[in-house]
């Protein structure tokens, strides 16, 4: 029925989401770098001035590996999550795809994200740790993980359409996983050898292994975490797609 | 050919009081006949050919809207099949996407994609909607500035530049002052005269005899009539 400019629109959705986001404040994106630059902080603080047992090689940078993804896991899929329920204006009177709305959403994310993932490459050279032929995976392991947080928006938003209660269940499910996530701790192997699936299958862990792997030991994530991670992202995507076709046409009753 | 079909067409609602539960939910996900549902609309029948200009007159909660809103594929029918050809502009409440923060003119590229433009007609078709709108000097401020009227140029200068095979007018006219007023009238006129299809909603009178010639009166859902424009109106207004 809506046969327009998929991209086109898809690309204003964005712009919209990111301009309101930032043009009434002053400190603009800076607000992007300051939050996980404080938490990296108080963290190096808590784990290795208040906690000096702690053998955790280059800490900071350690910890800002587990926040970025972190972060960006935690504001896309709360944003994604109420965003067909936050725009049912546009829903009820507008005839456009519905899938634009939380995709979008979680696109805009990804504009602030890049400005963290700037920061964590410049946080990596500065811990000395230069540019290797193995950053150019970092693309990769970036887009798998926008992947499977669409996959998993399109299915909260659209049963948070039909359970308002969904948004409250998400967001404990993202405090959990503050924890989950090894954020600022490593997993000790005898625990990571029991539970590798549990880790390896989160795509959130994945990346955030990943990433480690690439920027503090200048090594590529073996195969068998790649693979996995594409597997549960693209998964997830698949099924998100599917859930959504099903429960959108009465998002108009609902809403 | 029949640009609008609409056989034996019923909507309806949950009557819900307040927060439905999850029960109600699941029970309805999964199929299900509800007990005692509202009927928004309850077996519609009618057809709308190619360049018709049609009326549709009813008091408030008649169904208007919804009817509006299956024609615009917002909503699937409850029973019975809608079949729509042609690319509908919906000027139901105008402006639908715009945002409060974005100036007049993000406004109108943004609204522009939701209506379906491609990149290149709503930049090509951007100066053709700033002139019918006659907002030239306030398009660099943010729409919350701007007041209902100022609004109302702004989308309906959008939707009617999109050129549709279907346009559809949903009380909104009644927002501008008399010059606006008059040249959407007179615009409509010309779209109407390229032999497009019109469907045009109200509860005046007035508004659908001078715009119609086919007009459908909706009470509680029910078609009651279908003919011309002055007749039906007569029999609306002397219910």
């Amino acid at each position: 029925m809506w046969n327009g400019d998929y991209f086109f629109l898809l690309q204003q959705m964005v712009v919209k989401d990111f301009k309101i986001r930032y043009r009434n404040m002053s400190l603009g994106v800076f607000w992007s770098l300051l939050n996980p630059l404080i938490l990296m902080g108080v963290m190096t603080f808590v784990f290795t001035v208040l906690n000096p047992n702690n053998t955790i090689e280059h800490f900071p940078l350690f910890v800002l590996c587990g926040l970025v993804p972190y972060n960006f896991f935690s504001v896309s899929w709360n944003n994604g999550t109420i965003s067909i329920s936050n725009n049912a204006g546009l829903i009820k009177r507008v005839p456009v795809p519905r899938e634009v709305v939380p995709i979008a959403t979680v696109l805009s994310t990804c504009i602030h994200l890049l400005i963290q993932i700037a920061l964590l490459l410049v946080m990596a050279i500065a811990f000395g740790r230069g540019i290797n032929w193995h950053w150019l995976w970092l693309p990769l392991v970036w887009a798998l993980a926008v992947i499977f947080v669409c996959g998993i928006v399109l299915i909260t938003s659209a049963l948070d359409v039909y359970i308002r209660d969904v948004r409250y269940v998400v967001e404990s499910v993202v405090t959990v996983m503050f924890w989950a996530i090894p954020i600022f701790y490593y997993p000790s192997p005898a625990i990571a050898a029991r539970f590798s699936y549990v880790f390896d299958y989160n795509p959130i862990t994945a990346l955030v292994f990943a990433l480690r792997l690439i920027l503090i030991d200048g090594q590529s994530p073996p195969l068998s975490l790649l693979a996995k991670f594409a597997l549960s992202s693209c998964g997830m995507f698949v099924l998100g797609w599917f859930v959504f076709r099903r429960l959108k046409s009465r998002f108009f009753d609902y809403l | 050919m029949n640009v609008i079909e609409f056989n034996h067409v019923s909507k309806s609602f949950h009557r819900s009081a307040g927060q439905l539960l999850l029960r109600q939910y699941v029970a309805d996900l999964f199929g299900g006949e509800e007990k005692n549902p509202f009927f928004a609309l309850k077996d519609v029948n009618f057809h709308i050919g190619d360049g018709e200009c049609v009326g549709v007159i009813g008091a408030n909660g008649a169904g208007k809207s919804t009817l509006l809103s299956l024609i615009t594929r917002l909503a699937p029918p409850s029973k019975g099949t809608v079949v729509v050809n042609g690319r509908v502009a919906a000027l139901l409440e105008l402006g639908a996407g715009f945002h409060q923060d974005l100036t007049g003119r993000e406004n109108v590229i943004l609204n522009a994609s939701l209506l379906g433009f491609s990149r290149k007609q709503a930049y090509q078709l951007y100066d053709s909607i700033v002139d019918f709108s006659e907002m030239k000097e306030f398009l660099e401020e943010p729409l919350r500035t701007y007041s209902s009227g100022m609004k109302l140029r702004l989308g309906f200068s959008v939707a009617v530049n999109m050129d549709p095979d279907i346009l559809i007018i949903d009380e909104v006219l009644a927002v501008g002052d008399q010059g606006f007023q008059n040249k959407c009238i007179e615009k409509i006129y010309e779209i109407k005269k390229r032999g497009k299809t019109i469907l045009c909603v109200s509860h005046s009178g007035l508004t659908i005899q001078q715009l119609c010639d086919r007009a459908l009166w909706l009470d509680h859902g029910k078609l009651m009539l279908d003919g011309p424009s002055a007749q039906v109106v007569s029999a609306y207004e002397g219910r």
